[in-house]
C-alpha cells in the first residue's frame, strides 16, 4: 500500500520520535516538533509503536490513498477535504480506495500532524524515520516531500469495527484539543539560563516582560525572535558546547534564537533561557508574526508540569487504545 | 570527584559536567576519560562530551522521584570517584591528504599568511598528533586539537557556500574535516578520499571523539585510487 504525494504542501515532512543518542557523532535528535499531537495521531489510528506521521507546515499536501485507509489528523487547525466531506480532526476516519485527501492552510498554529495506520514504512536510520532536513538525513535525503514521491504504508491488520463500503467515514466521537493545542498562545515558561545574570538590567526585564514576535526566518532548527535587542554586560567570548532543543541563545546581533527539535548539537552562544519542555510545542505552533513572550519558572515546577502532562497524554492514550479495540 | 568539575543544570532531562572554559588538549583529555567512565557505569546516561564540558542527557522516566537532578549529580560523582581507571576505546587513525591544487584551493593563502612555503606548512599539518575533542557543525564533523601554533590562520571573511566533501581545513587554532558538501569559512588546504560519516553503515561516523589523528599527504593519483575504493 501506497500514498502518493500530488502537492507537498509548504514544507512537510515525515517525523517520529526522532533519533535520541547519537549526539556525540553530531547526529542530532530531531523528531515531532509537537511531540503530544505526533503521538495523539498515531494512537488514533491505532498504530502502537512511534510510527512517523507527516508533518505539516502552515499549508498542508494533498494526497492519494491507492488503497483503503484509516487516518487521523491532530495539532494545528488545518481545513482537509476529500471530495465534497469536510475530515474532522483529533479522531479517526476511514477513506476509501483511491481517497485523494486535500489538506489546505490552518486557521491557527503552524504545524499540523497526518498519522497513517500502519505508519509511513519509509527506510528507518539510526532507528528513526524522522527527516533531518538540516543534516540531509531521512526520506530521500532528509528534504520535504516533493510531488510523485510515493510513501510506502506498513502492513497491519484492519482496525476492528472498519466499515467495508466506500464511504469517507469519521469515528462518532473525537478528542478535545484544548490540553493539547495551546489555541491561548499563553506566555511561555522559561528557566533561567547558564548566562542570564550576565545580561544587563533592562535585558534582564525585557526577557521575562517583553512581548517578542516570531521572526519569518524561523524553521524547524529554530525560533528567532524580533521585536527587543537585548544586551550582555560585557562580550562573552564562549566555546563550543552541547546544544538543547528548547534554549535561548543571544548571538551579537542582540536577537534571542529559540533551538527547536532540528537543534544542531553544538552551539557558542550565551545561553539566556531555557523553555520548559512542557511549553516548547507551544513555541513550534507559533507562527511568524505571532507574539512570543516568556514568564519565568524554576526547575521543580517545569519538572512537575511535565510529569503532569506525561501522566495525562499516558491515561489518554490508554483510553483510546480501549475505545478502539472495542467498537 | 575533582573540586575544579562543576554541574550546571541544563532543563529538565539535562545537565553539564563542566571542567573549564578553554580550549586546551590536557582539559579536553579529563572530558574523554570521564565520557567514557560515565558511559561504562552509568549507561543510561547520554554523555555528549565538548571542549571542556560533557552533556548528560537523561530519560526522566528512569529517574523517578522528585529530584532526577540531584540523583544524577551523586551517581555521576561517584562513579568518577571511583579509584579504578576506564580504559576508552580509543582508534587510532592515519587520514591520507591531497594538498593543495583544486583539493587545498586555500593552501597558498594559508602559506602566504604564515609566512611558509607550501611545502612546509604540509610537512607540519602531517607531522602533528591530533585528538578529536568533540563531532559537531554536522554530522561526522572532527573538530581537532594539536594544530601546529604556526599554522593558526583566520577564518575566512567570505565563506563558502558550498565546501566540498573531504575538505581538509583550518579555522583558528583548529583543524577539521567537511563530512559532506556543506557552507563553511575556514581555509581548505586539503582533501581527503575517505569517506567521513555513512549513516546506513553499522559505525556510521569514522572518528569518535576521544581519537587519535594524523594526516598523510598522498597525490593526485592515490587520491583517485582511494576514492574510487570509497565510493560515496
Amino acid at each position: 500500500m501506497n500514498v502518493t504525494v500530488i502537492k507537498p504542501g509548504l514544507l512537510s515532512s515525515l517525523q517520529d520520535a526522532g533519533r535520541p543518542g547519537h549526539a556525540a557523532l553530531g547526529v542530532g535528535r530531531t523528531g515531532a516538533m509537537d511531540p503530544s499531537a505526533w503521538q495523539l495521531a498515531n494512537a488514533l489510528v491505532g498504530n502502537a509503536g512511534g510510527e512517523a506521521a507527516i508533518e505539516c507546515t502552515l499549508t498542508g499536501p494533498s494526497l492519494r490513498f491507492e488503497q483503503a485507509a484509516v487516518i487521523a489528523l491532530t495539532g494545528a487547525p488545518i481545513t482537509a477535504r476529500v471530495g465534497e466531506h469536510s475530515m474532522p480532526m483529533w479522531t479517526t476516519c476511514h477513506l476509501p480506495a483511491g481517497s485523494v485527501l486535500h489538506l489546505g492552510g490552518m486557521a491557527s498554529g503552524c504545524r499540523s500532524y497526518l498519522a497513517v495506520r500502519g505508519g509511513f514504512h519509509v527506510e528507518a536510520l539510526l532507528g528513526s524515520r524522522s527527516s533531518d532536513l538540516h543534516a540531509r538525513i531521512g526520506y530521500a535525503h532528509g528534504r520535504a516531500l516533493c510531488s510523485g514521491d510515493v510513501l510506502p504504508i506498513g502492513a497491519t491488520a484492519p482496525l476492528p469495527g472498519s466499515p467495508a463500503g466506500n464511504d469517507v467515514q469519521p469515528l462518532g466521537w473525537s478528542l478535545d484539543p484544548q490540553p493539547w493545542f495551546d489555541f491561548a498562545q499563553r506566555p511561555l515558561a522559561l528557566l533561567r539560563g547558564s548566562h542570564w545574570a550576565q545580561l544587563d538590567t533592562a535585558s534582564q526585564q525585557l526577557l521575562f516582560g517583553g512581548n517578542f514576535s516570531l521572526s519569518k526566518d524561523s524553521n524547524r532548527t529554530a525560533s528567532r525572535l524580533d521585536g527587543h535587542t537585548l544586551k550582555l554586560r560585557a562580550p562573552l567570548e564562549l566555546i563550543s558546547e552541547a546544544a538543547l532543543p528548547g534554549t535561548v541563545q543571544l548571538p551579537p546581533s542582540g536577537q534571542p534564537i529559540a533551538l527547536l527539535a532540528e537543534a544542531p548539537v553544538t552551539g557558542g552562544y550565551p545561553r539566556i533561557g531555557q523553555i520548559a519542555a512542557v511549553d516548547l510545542p507551544g513555541l513550534a505552533q507559533r507562527r511568524p508574526g505571532n507574539t512570543v513572550c516568556f514568564r519565568e519558572t524554576t526547575l521543580d515546577e517545569a519538572l512537575m508540569r511535565l510529569a503532569a502532562r506525561r501522566q495525562r497524554l499516558t491515561r489518554l492514550l490508554g483510553t483510546i487504545a480501549q475505545r478502539l479495540e472495542h467498537r | 570527584m575533582p573540586p575544579t568539575i562543576k554541574f550546571e543544570a541544563l532543563a529538565e532531562d539535562a545537565l553539564l559536567l563542566r571542567f573549564g572554559e578553554r580550549i586546551d588538549i590536557e582539559l579536553n583529555a579529563q572530558v574523554q576519560a570521564t565520557t567514557a567512565r560515565l558511559r561504562q557505569r552509568l549507561p543510561q546516561l547520554e554523555c555528549v562530551p565538548a571542549y571542556a564540558s560533557v552533556l548528560l542527557r537523561f530519560d526522566l522516566q528512569h529517574w523517578p522521584g522528585d529530584n532526577p537532578h540531584q540523583q544524577i549529580q551523586a551517581a555521576a560523582g561517584a562513579a568518577l570517584d571511583e579509584t579504578s581507571s576506564t580504559i576508552a576505546a580509543v582508534q587510532d587513525l592515519v587520514i591520507p591528504v591531497c594538498y593543495g591544487g583544486e583539493y587545498g584551493p586555500d593552501l597558498a593563502e594559508v602559506a602566504a599568511l604564515c609566512r611558509l612555503d607550501t611545502d612546509t606548512v604540509i610537512a607540519r599539518h602531517t607531522a602533528a598528533d591530533y585528538r578529536v575533542a568533540m563531532l559537531g557543525f554536522a554530522p561526522g564533523f572532527p573538530y581537532l586539537l594539536g594544530l601546529d601554533p604556526q599554522l593558526a590562520v583566520p577564518r575566512r571573511t567570505d565563506p563558502r557556500q558550498r565546501v566540498p566533501a573531504g575538505s581538509v581545513a583550518i579555522g583558528g587554532s583548529q583543524t577539521g574535516i567537511y563530512p559532506e558538501v556543506l557552507p563553511g569559512g575556514w581555509q581548505l588546504i586539503g582533501r581527503t578520499p575517505l569517506r567521513l560519516f555513512d549513516i546506513t553503515a553499522n559505525t556510521p561516523s569514522l572518528f569518535a571523539p576521544g581519537d587519535r589523528v594524523r594526516f598523510q599527504a598522498i597525490d593526485e593519483g592515490q587520491f583517485h585510487d582511494l576514492a574510487a575504493a570509497n565510493p560515496a
